[in-house]
Parts: C-alpha cells; sequence; structure tokens
C-alpha cells in the first residue's frame, strides 16, 4: 500500500523542478548559436556564414529527426543498444512525467533535444570551409538518429552503458566523445582543406571566438545543471562544478600558453573554456567541488597536447572537436572512476573511495563510445559519399564557401553591387556590369 | 627601372608571393582592391534584395624590378596566379622614371637591388 503511495507522487510533476528545466533548455539552445560564433571566428572571413549556418542547420535538421525517430531510438525501451519505436513521431509524450522523472515527458523530451542539436552541430567543425551544404544536411539527419541516438540510449536511456551503472552526468558519451571521434572521422573521409599545411590558414575573428566561448559557458549552465532533471543535490552540485572546473582548465592553459610561447593567447583561452566546460560535463553530478577543480587542472593537459600535435599531422580536423570535445570528454568520464564519492553523489564511489569496479564500467564506455562514434561516422560519410559529393571544388573552395553556398558575404561592403529589380529578374543585361 | 603591376585573384596571392620568392624578386608591396575585368556577375540576395556585384576582389602587386628582372618577375605572377578561368587578371609593366631608397638615399638600379644581392 505504502509502495503504491509512493509510486503515485513520485510520478506527480514538481513545479519547481518544471520551471528549472524550462530555463535550463532554452540555456542550452542557445549554445548552438553560441558554437556557430565561436566556429565562425575560428575560420577565414569567406568562410564565416557557411560555417554558422551548419550550426543553424543542425537545429533545422535535428529537432525534426529528433521528433521523428530519434527521441524514440535514444529512450524508449528496446534493447541494449538502440531504443524502439514506441515513442516515434512523439507518441505518449505528454504531460505525465516520464518514469522516475518530476518533469512533464514532453519537456524532458525537449531538453534532449537541445542535447541532440548542439551534439549534432559540433561534428561540423571538423569538415568546415569546404564541405558542401547539401551534403552536410543528409549527414546531420543520418548522423542525429544513428550516431547520436544509438550512444544517448547506452549512456542516457534504458541501455547497456546505464544499466551497467556507467556514471555519465550530461553526456561525456554521447555529446562529447560521440562528437569529437565523430569528427576525426569525418575529417579523413571528407579531406583536408586545398591549403591545408600549405598556407597559414588563420582564424578571421577572435572576439566572436571569444564571445561565443563565454555563451557557450552560460548555456552550459542549463546543460550541466539540468541534466539532473530536477532541483536537487545533484545539479546543484553539477551547477556549481560548471564554475569551478572551466576556471582551473583556464590558469593551466594560460601556464601551458606561456611556458610554451611566453604569452597568453586569447583563443587559447575560450579554447580553454570550452575544455573545462566538457571535462565536467560528464561528471558533474558526482564528483565534490574540490575534485571537480582538480579536473579542470588535468583535462587541460591531454587537451593542449592533442591540439599542438594535431596541427603538425595531415589530419584536418579544422577546429579541434576531437581534442576540445573527445578527449575531454574522455578524461571527465575516466576521472568519475577514481573520484566519484558515494558521500557527495548518494549513487556510487570511485576507486579512491574503494570501488574499483566503478572505473571498469567507465572505462568501458571510455573505449566503446569513442569506437562507436569513429566506426559508425565513417561508414555513414562513405555510403552518402557514393550518392554525392560531399565537398565542393577547388576553384568553389578558393572563392569560399559564402558566396558559393549562400550567395551572401559575411562583410558585405555594397560597393559595385547593382540592385536587381524584381520585375527585371536577375537575367536582364545590367549595361553598368558589362566589360568597358 | 620598370615597375610590374599584377592584378590577381585574393585566393592566388599567396602562390604569387611563393613563385616571386623562387625567382628571388624581393622588393613587393601589395593591396586589396575590388575590379572587374569581363568575368561573370556574382547574385546575392540578402532577404529579398538581389544584386548583381560587378566588382570582385583582387590583390594589386607592386614591383620595381631592374629590366633584368622583368621578364622573371612576369612569369613568377603569371604561374603563381593563374588557374585557366576568367578573372585570372592582368600584368601592366611601366617605365619608372626615378627610384629611391630612402633609408640610402640611393637611385634607381640601386634603389631596387634587395640589400645583399
Amino acid at each position: 500500500m505504502m509502495d503504491a503511495l509512493n509510486l503515485v507522487a513520485a510520478a506527480q510533476v514538481d513545479t519547481g523542478d518544471t520551471a528549472w528545466m524550462f530555463a535550463a533548455t532554452a540555456l542550452v539552445l542557445m549554445m548552438t548559436p553560441a558554437l556557430g560564433l565561436f566556429y565562425a571566428g575560428l575560420v577565414r572571413s569567406k568562410n564565416t556564414l557557411n560555417t554558422f549556418m551548419m550550426c543553424v542547420a543542425a537545429i533545422a535538421v535535428a529537432v525534426v529527426t529528433w521528433a521523428a525517430v530519434g527521441y524514440s531510438f535514444a529512450f524508449s525501451d528496446g534493447n541494449g543498444f538502440i531504443g524502439g519505436f514506441d515513442n516515434a513521431f512523439l507518441n505518449d509524450v505528454g504531460f505525465a512525467p516520464r518514469d522516475g522523472s518530476t518533469i512533464p515527458h514532453l519537456l524532458f523530451f525537449a531538453f534532449q533535444a537541445t542535447f541532440c542539436i548542439i551534439t549534432t552541430a559540433l561534428v561540423s567543425g571538423a569538415v568546415v570551409e569546404r564541405m558542401r551544404f547539401g551534403a552536410f544536411l543528409v549527414f546531420a539527419a543520418l548522423w542525429s538518429v544513428f550516431v547520436y541516438a544509438v550512444l544517448a540510449h547506452w549512456a542516457f536511456g534504458p541501455g547497456w552503458l546505464l544499466d551497467n551503472g556507467t556514471l555519465d552526468f550530461a553526456g561525456g558519451v554521447p555529446v562529447e566523445m560521440g562528437s569529437g571521434f565523430s569528427a576525426l572521422a569525418a575529417a579523413l573521409v571528407v579531406g583536408a582543406r586545398k591549403d591545408y599545411g600549405r598556407q597559414a590558414l588563420l582564424p578571421h575573428n577572435a572576439v566572436y571566438v571569444l564571445v561565443g566561448a563565454g555563451l557557450l559557458w552560460f548555456g552550459w549552465f542549463g546543460f550541466n545543471g539540468g541534466s539532473g532533471f530536477n532541483t536537487g543535490n545533484n545539479s546543484v552540485l553539477a551547477f556549481t562544478n560548471t564554475l569551478l572546473t572551466p576556471a582551473c582548465t583556464l590558469l593551466v592553459w594560460f601556464l601551458l600558453d606561456a611556458l610554451r610561447g611566453r604569452r597568453v593567447t586569447a583563443i587559447g583561452a575560450a579554447t580553454a573554456i570550452v575544455v573545462g566546460c566538457v571535462g565536467i560535463t560528464p561528471a558533474g553530478g558526482y564528483v565534490s567541488p574540490g575534485y571537480a577543480m582538480l579536473l579542470g587542472a588535468l583535462v587541460a593537459l591531454p587537451c593542449y597536447g592533442v591540439i599542438v600535435y594535431r596541427t603538425r599531422t595531415r589530419v584536418d580536423e579544422t577546429l579541434d572537436v576531437l581534442a576540445a570535445h573527445g578527449i575531454a570528454g574522455f578524461t571527465g568520464i575516466l576521472f568519475i572512476g577514481f573520484f566519484a564519492q558515494l558521500s557527495w553523489n548518494g549513487a556510487s564511489d570511485g576507486l579512491l573511495y574503494g570501488d574499483a569496479g566503478q572505473l571498469g564500467w567507465q572505462a568501458l564506455a571510455a573505449l566503446a563510445g569513442p569506437a562507436y562514434a569513429f566506426t559508425a561516422t565513417y561508414v555513414l560519410l562513405r555510403l552518402i559519399g557514393l550518392v554525392m559529393p560531399l565537398r565542393t571544388t577547388e576553384h568553389e573552395e578558393a572563392l569560399g564557401m559564402d558566396i558559393i553556398q549562400h550567395g551572401e558575404e559575411a562583410y558585405a561592403t555594397g560597393e559595385g553591387a547593382i540592385l536587381v529589380t524584381p520585375e527585371a529578374g536577375v537575367e536582364e543585361e545590367v549595361p553598368v556590369a558589362s566589360a568597358g | 627601372v620598370k615597375l610590374v603591376i599584377g592584378i590577381v585573384r585574393p585566393e592566388k596571392a599567396n602562390d604569387v608571393l611563393e613563385a616571386l620568392y623562387r625567382a628571388e624578386v624581393r622588393g613587393v608591396s601589395i593591396s586589396r582592391i575590388e575590379g572587374h575585368g569581363g568575368e561573370l556577375d556574382r547574385v546575392e540576395t540578402y532577404r529579398g534584395t538581389t544584386v548583381k556585384v560587378g566588382l570582385a576582389d583582387k590583390v594589386r602587386f607592386e614591383i620595381a624590378v631592374s629590366d633584368d628582372f622583368v621578364q622573371a618577375t612576369i612569369d613568377a605572377l603569371c604561374n603563381g596566379a593563374r588557374t585557366g578561368e576568367v578573372g585570372d587578371g592582368k600584368i601592366f609593366v611601366v617605365p619608372l622614371e626615378r627610384a629611391v631608397r630612402i633609408r640610402t638615399g640611393e637611385t634607381d638600379h640601386g634603389a631596387v637591388t634587395p640589400v645583399g644581392a
């Protein structure tokens, strides 16, 4: 009798939790345009709009695929590998809470949709400045379903990692390692930019990069703070750790920059903010504030190393999604296995507090997630490549993707632009423009 | 002493610089310009406003060289800038009345010969 009452109580919507999740969902959605700004600043000016548009496109495509089947594959019952069709096309996704949560199922769906969007957008960082926009749309649609939803099922849904006790608070497996190792595969299949390794390809606006990183950090409070789906202790811990970890990453990054180049760089700082936020993503609700700060310091080291090493290779993983997300997510997932504390998280201890098994499951997630993401993305892009060209011609790449793919410029001056009246149409001869 | 003016595609500017370096032409000025040379107009649309952009971004090289270096400079510009499509640019060679190196007051041949050459 008591159990039945408890079940009814547990199934009720909590207004405080729900109010917070409204805000958190909006915060996470904002991260995708913020990422667009971050990425756009890192590319050359002729590719600004195309780079930003890949993030905008991720919103368009991933929301639709998520509502259609992605959410169902991730969060409905199926097998350990992938969910079924129970929630396809929002079937049974209503106002009643999902089992075990205190927020409306519909809101839970919306919150998870924003994760699928940002992860899909993240992968674009590997292929900017040469991938065709149309091919990216197709890739984003398929990737969001067959890579993201599958990994989300493993870690968040009733999948095999969750069932075996792997701790992943806000998406170290599906979001961070999922995007990072997919980005590596995408860079290998699409190939390097034609100028890569021949010319200096420099960020065209460092201020965009800093503003983008700042907005990402702001949004990340919703990302990590909302991943407890309530306003309880784990959420408070994750929220505060999202402040502590990136600050420590920043300081260590400053130090590494100063040791290597004698100067502290702004784009390095923007990168460090992202790396710190990624590092705490899986661990947010599971490690103490002190360990979160240690994680922030530690996570800088492998990511910095991979960024420095990657630019010396032929792999044009253009915006270092692997280093900033894949490697940082990997570090965060493993970190939980050592430093998780039952007294802080109410879930499990790590190796240092006597549970070696937890480390084992964390390590397995840290291997299985990247392996699936890399392999599935590689195969997916090869298949798409059979049907349509993945990249533009060298000539178009030289002109810039903004003009070729979108017919716009980010920094149009209007000089030499002749207004074409709608009646005349663009085909009519404009005498002024003909060669004199 | 001649002034060689080369107008090339911005995306080929690095290739031209590399070719000039290989040809041992050292003194170069470049500027970003806009121009029109008979290539097709580009059509852009901003929220329903459609425009034809008749001017394309170009990079102008200005290179003052002694007569012996004129052909090498022209070859370097051609090799670096050519894609075979309309819009590759032009080269103009004009006589220079005087050239002066400000630091030393050297004139003409001495002024355009790199230090140490």
